[in-house]
């Protein structure tokens, strides 16, 4: 109940800043419109509607990550954080509080990308819902990965970090905008070896029912998934203690 | 009798011993200040005492409990309103309070009722739709200390409460408090030498984080020799007569 209330709160402050919802849902539209118009002029197959809404899905939830990293920052220097740690809640309550409302933030931006793609030519079938399923453990790596940042930087260094290092990283490292195999080297294997693009292939092959495939890239996004949450956990009771 | 005694309080950062030995009683009811200039140790003294931060060294007893081995139980007994206006800039003044009544576990009937008393207490009735971060300064300290009063507090801790408003707001604020005065006890620290004699019982002077005088205004006047409370502070702070 206590957590429940926490959580309507942090769901009501992130869906009613204006630059959140411009900026998580608003930028991810633009750039399907922008690169199906481009594919559209293009003689090559680059950014085809079917493989780039699965990958711009994936981007997307970057913004989860800057969504719950400046609420936590901003709770912790509005000395908010602090007076609610004198409240009974406790320390599951915050981190299920902070981290619950995103998920359904994070399928719902991917369910209107999804919805924004099929006038623009996207192949529609069943399959949708279980890419739509398919992200919530990298839903769960996003949100950790906000609450991870949100505990341990500042307001500015989270929209610097998080705003645009993660979301360039998740662009680059997704393989949404180049075929990772074109460019090879270290490049390739730095991108292997993060998550981004096997959350991207993931989504491509459960969008293509290729579940098979999707199977082989689920692992890393767990581990991924998993780690990120404990060391979050963990950086967020440190810093509940250190207040 | 007693709601706060603090036995040989210690809080030391690395080398900064920020609070030293400090020693303490507060009565019910009392609305007892803390005055000292920067650095003085009064926040770090509320801090231990609302249960934010641990004791170096030492005790302190709120409420009957201690605040070392019973926070769980001394955070059901306390209010509190930090120096910065703590509260959720993008709800409104009324989802901000209902956010306190739900983590207090209220029933929605209790909720509105808290809600109507509360807005009552505090002017806040043709704000209450508003989103707080559009409030004035004045009207923001209103609604921290509001959300403060949320659980029923036995002891209310006020840190700074009147800290950047202007002259009405302050005097506006002022009433408010003292409205409370016997109800509550509240354990307020202020840098504003009239703020303390125009609402506290009794007065604390902090130094490097030890207690230099206590008393009443007059008794404090009558120690440093001035009828003046302002120099009466000073000369205390200054000489540190104890």
């Amino acid at each position: 109940m206590r957590m429940m209330t926490f959580a309507k709160r942090c769901t009501k402050e992130i869906l009613r800043d204006p630059i959140n919802l411009g900026f998580g849902l608003g930028f991810p539209l633009v750039l399907l419109l922008l690169l199906s118009a481009i594919q559209a002029n293009i003689p090559v197959n680059l950014f085809e509607i079917d493989t780039l809404t699965p990958g711009i899905t994936v981007f997307g939830l970057s913004f989860m990550t800057l969504f719950s990293a400046t609420l936590i920052a901003k709770d912790r220097e509005t000395a908010l954080l602090q007076r609610l740690y004198t409240t009974p809640l406790t320390a599951s309550d915050f981190i299920m509080g902070y981290m619950l409302p995103l998920l359904p933030i994070a399928l719902g931006q991917t369910v209107i990308c999804y919805l924004f793609a099929v006038p623009l030519g996207l192949t529609v079938s069943v399959n949708i819902i279980y890419a739509v399923i398919g992200m919530i453990p990298m839903a769960v790596f996003n949100i950790s990965l906000g609450l991870l940042c949100g505990s341990i930087f500042s307001v500015k260094q989270v929209g610097g970090i998080c705003g645009a290092l993660l979301t360039n990283l998740s662009a680059w490292f997704s393989g949404v905008w180049f075929d990772l195999e074109l460019v090879g080297g270290l490049f390739g294997k730095i991108a292997y070896a993060l998550p981004f693009v096997h959350a991207a292939e993931m989504e491509k092959a459960l969008f293509n029912g290729r579940f098979e495939l999707a199977g082989a890239h689920i692992l890393p996004i767990l581990l991924y998934s998993l780690l990120i949450s404990a060391v979050a956990v963990f950086a967020f009771l440190r810093q509940m203690k250190k207040q | 009798m007693q709601t706060i005694k603090t036995t040989n309080l210690v809080k030391r950062y690395k080398d900064l011993t920020a609070v030293n030995k400090l020693c303490l009683e507060i009565e019910q009811g009392e609305l007892f200040s803390l005055l000292g200039v920067n650095g003085a140790g009064k926040t770090t003294t509320l801090k231990m005492l609302s249960c934010l931060t641990k004791p170096t060294d030492g005790d302190a007893i709120v409420g009957g409990f201690s605040i070392t081995k019973e926070a769980e139980q001394v955070k059901r007994l306390i209010g509190v309103s930090p120096q910065e206006t703590a509260v959720a800039p993008n709800l409104t003044v009324k989802e901000n309070l209902e956010l306190f009544c739900g983590i207090h576990g209220f029933t929605k009937e209790k909720t509105q009722m808290k809600i109507k008393e509360l807005s009552g207490l505090f002017s806040l009735d043709d704000v209450l739709q508003r989103k707080v971060g559009r409030l004035s300064g004045g009207l923001k300290r209103r609604v921290s200390i509001a959300m403060a009063l949320i659980s029923e507090p036995k002891i209310l801790f006020l840190d700074e409460p009147t800290l950047g408003l202007d002259v009405i707001a302050r005097h506006d604020l002022w009433d408010t408090i003292r409205s409370l005065k016997g109800s509550v006890t509240i354990i307020l620290t202020t840098h504003y030498m009239e703020e303390a004699a125009a609402l506290s019982d009794r007065i604390g002077i902090m130094k490097h984080g030890r207690l230099l005088a206590l008393g009443t205004v007059e008794e404090l006047k009558k120690k440093a020799g001035s009828d003046d409370f302002e120099a009466a502070f000073v000369s205390i702070v200054k000489e540190e007569t104890v």
